[in-house]
């Protein structure tokens, strides 16, 4: 059978658009930005066009995004570099227990550097309180680290909220929103986020290129010296080509970004319908509060993860447990342990993501099978 | 076109850009993925390393994917500073590195680090012997690059790794980002423990890099996440990148290994050509790397000069693309003592194997023009 690819929260397909966009670039345009010659100056000015591109897509003004190499160096380069840089202000940062492991691994970092690190809880909804967050800030609280969208479940995080609730706190704000990116409508000032982290690949650009969004009050120390590339604040060759192909994507996201959601939805829909007209025994985790419409995690009760996995994966049903990123382990999800403790969910949830070239047919043919696989799986457990 | 300035990036070779998009095309999956998809990426990933490893003469687990030149650099350095501190807080590079080595050592500075700024002579050259005058019982890093990208020259790395033998305190690091494919280098006979590489010096692209780890020595991580890379460099990787800067690692290597004369050919035209110029001053040591040469012109301002070159579509560089100082001055070239007035007029040629006899002999007949026609305007 022909396989359906399903986790695009994990990476996304290229958009063809984007391949083409880089392709003469890389043949054509390949000097360096910072050389005088005029083939210098070729490459600066792709580099300039995509800046614009990917500040508009969230709002922002050029000088105020940095090319990173992709979310996860946005996201360490956010705590750790605003950390240090303020650490004469104080030496207590908030985050929450179900962010993705580049910010939560940059937090424990800076706690063996001393610093001190809340990691706020999240209930079976999967959001994070505002009392909560209230109740964690302190004086010398230098830094809030908050999702936007959840990679794992999906849970939209109530950013816009905190972001108003630290209008008056001193405290930096930011955001990861690599899950957010393509189908949210991400505005950095009404948002009011200080720092915000996005990655390409997320959003069918290539890989390897990300950003990170800085405000222009926000203090920040580079986390990587040479070159003054980015205005200083990143040194390193300008990845020309991928840069040109993530300012492509997000052009193309930010001119559908309307319709991506609303056929993302759709499938979604498809989907969990399909396998409720198929009787399937299942649960979506985080089902109280706004998803984001590319994500759903379920939880099959009587199952585990590790032959769903395989299961699926062999009648062409492409898809992970939570995080792709935790290197190949099937270690039980951080974000479903913080949402439902020791429950049994957490061996045996799967997520399902949705993206570029799925289409409803292929989608409810994915239905199918899954409820097929887990009808076998479960026979005899009811 | 002539382009001439491949110290400062390189065309990407045709077939590294195949790899690329059939690689972003074909094999899009997170390689951490268990999905035999994800599989797939990671077979590729996996070949990619053995191969790059193979080209390099160590072990599969010695190669750590970065995003390049300057973020190799920076995890040799501060991965081993801070993995180390408690040994010791010394560290010894020279005057003549690239910023992305001067700036991380700066930096390490202001946190308490000393560092050794070891100098050279008029040629750029370090000696083991002074490096070895420099070591303290504090020492816990040398870093010396192979081939400066300013003037190409080429340090006894072989030297100065039998030398540190002695010290087994003493990582050491070579940023080995020009001479990849252009000078030989035995990583594992030069007692190397981390080198840098860049992909974009060396035909693949942009963005894509490879720091090799000697398996025995120990840094600390700098990007943490996912824990991809051995959990010494997280974020996924870019496989596409990787895929093509490996293919075009083996295919400079073959260059290297099939026509070692020809990029010397081209420097000795070159060279001969531009020693006969008059006021023009050359600054490569005559024994350095094949592909740079370095002179100046002084009196006239090296953008003058680029600039008309460059409306013969013949593109060259003034100093180092990536240099870290607003002075229009080369800081290798002051570094290696030349007055002020040279070191601010310098000019960069850098060939690939890309680079014809022709081009050189056009290069010079423009260049020539070129002087002739600036001077009299000064005059
Ligand atoms: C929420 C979130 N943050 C950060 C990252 C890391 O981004 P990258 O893979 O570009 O390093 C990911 C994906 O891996 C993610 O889902
Ligand atoms: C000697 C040397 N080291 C390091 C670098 C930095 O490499 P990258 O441009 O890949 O960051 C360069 C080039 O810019 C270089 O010439």
């Amino acid at each position: 059978m022909k396989s359906i690819y399903l986790d695009h929260a994990a990476t996304s397909p290229m958009h063809p658009d984007v391949i083409q966009a880089m392709i003469p670039v890389m043949e054509g345009t390949f000097g360096n930005p910072s050389s005088v010659h005029a083939f210098g100056r070729e490459a600066r000015h792709i580099v300039d066009v995509a800046r614009d591109k990917v500040a508009a897509s969230i709002g922002a003004s050029d000088k105020q995004i940095i090319f990173t190499s992709g979310g996860t160096e946005a996201d360490n380069m956010a705590l750790i570099g605003t950390a240090i840089a303020r650490k004469e202000q104080g030496k207590h940062i908030i985050t929450t227990a179900i962010e993705h492991h580049a910010t939560l691994h940059a937090a424990n970092y800076l706690e063996s550097q001393g610093f001190d690190v809340t990691y706020l809880p999240v209930d079976a909804t999967g959001a994070v309180k505002l009392e909560d967050l209230q109740g964690a800030l302190r004086p010398d609280t230098i830094l809030v680290s908050i999702m936007m969208i959840n990679n794992e479940t999906g849970i939209i995080q109530p950013v816009q909220a905190i972001g108003e609730l630290l209008k008056s706190h001193s405290a930096y704000f930011h955001t990861d929103a690599v899950q957010a990116y393509g189908t949210e409508e991400i505005d950095v000032v009404s948002l009011g986020v200080d720092l915000l982290s996005v990655s390409a690949h997320k959003i069918n650009g290539p890989k390897g290129i990300g950003a990170l969004y800085v405000a222009d009050h926000v203090r920040i120390k580079p986390i990587t010296y040479g070159g003054e590339q980015e205005r200083k604040r990143r040194a390193g060759t300008e990845n020309v080509a991928s840069i040109a192909g993530f300012g492509k994507a997000a052009e193309l996201a930010m001119n559908q970004r309307a319709e991506r959601k609303a056929a993302y939805q759709q499938l979604q829909d498809t989907f969990v319908s399909e396998l409720e007209a198929a009787g399937t025994n299942f649960f979506i985790n985080g089902d109280t509060g706004p998803r984001s419409a590319g994500i759903v995690n379920l939880s099959f009760p009587g199952t585990n993860v590790e032959s769903l996995l395989m299961n699926f994966d062999l009648s062409g049903v492409t898809v992970s447990s939570g995080s792709a990123c935790t290197a190949g382990s099937v270690d039980p999800s951080h974000v479903l342990k913080a949402m439902y403790g020791e429950d049994e969910r957490v061996t045996n949830s799967i997520r399902f993501s949705f993206g570029y070239g799925n289409t409803a047919e292929a989608v409810a043919e994915a239905a199918q099978t899954v409820a097929a696989i887990i009808k076998r799986l479960t026979k005899g457990k009811e | 076109m002539i382009y001439f300035d491949n110290s400062a990036t390189t065309r990407p070779h045709h077939d590294a850009l195949s790899s690329y998009t059939e690689a972003a095309q074909t094999y899009f999956a997170n390689p951490s993925s268990l999905h035999r998809m994800g599989g797939k990426a990671e077979q590729l990933l996996t070949a990619c390393r053995k191969q790059a490893a193979q080209l390099l003469h160590v072990e599969e687990n010695e190669i750590i994917f970065t995003s390049g030149g300057t973020e190799g650099n920076n995890l040799a350095i501060k991965g081993t500073a801070f993995r180390k501190k408690r040994i010791g807080n010394h560290i010894i590079t020279t005057t003549i590195e690239h910023p992305s080595v001067l700036e991380t050592c700066a930096e390490l500075e202001k946190q308490g680090f000393q560092v050794t700024y070891v100098d050279v002579d008029k040629y750029g050259y370090v000696t083991a012997d002074k490096i070895r005058a420099a070591i303290t019982d504090n020492t816990i890093l040398v870093s010396v690059m192979h081939v400066n990208n300013e003037i190409g020259t080429i340090q006894p790395i072989q030297t100065i790794g039998k030398m540190l033998t002695e010290f087994p305190n003493v990582t050491f690091h070579v940023d080995y980002v020009q001479g990849a494919g252009k000078v030989e280098l035995d990583l594992k006979k030069s007692h190397i423990h981390l080198c840098t590489l860049s992909a974009h010096k060396f035909h693949g692209m942009k963005g894509s890099g490879i720091l090799f780890k000697d398996k025995d020595v120990f840094i600390a991580p700098q990007l943490s996440g996912g824990g991809q890379e051995q959990e010494l460099r997280s974020g996924t990787e870019n496989v596409p990148g990787i895929t093509a800067m490996v293919k075009a690692l083996r295919l400079t290597m073959e260059n290297l290994r099939d026509q070692p004369a020809r990029l010397f050919e081209l420097r000795e035209k070159l060279w001969e050509g531009i020693a006969k110029m008059e006021g023009v001053i050359l600054h490569s040591p005559p024994a350095g790397a094949p592909h740079i040469v370095n002179f100046s012109v002084p009196g006239i301002k090296p953008e003058v000069l680029v600039h008309a070159l460059g409306e013969k579509d013949i593109y060259v560089s003034t100093k180092s693309a990536c240099s870290s100082k607003n002075s229009d001055a080369s800081a290798v070239l002051l570094a290696c003592g030349v007055p002020e007035a040279q070191a601010e007029s310098a000019i960069r040629v850098s060939f690939s194997y890309d680079s014809t006899m022709e081009e050189v002999e056009y290069f010079l007949v423009v260049l020539q023009e070129a002087l002739t026609q600036l001077k009299k305007v000064m005059r």
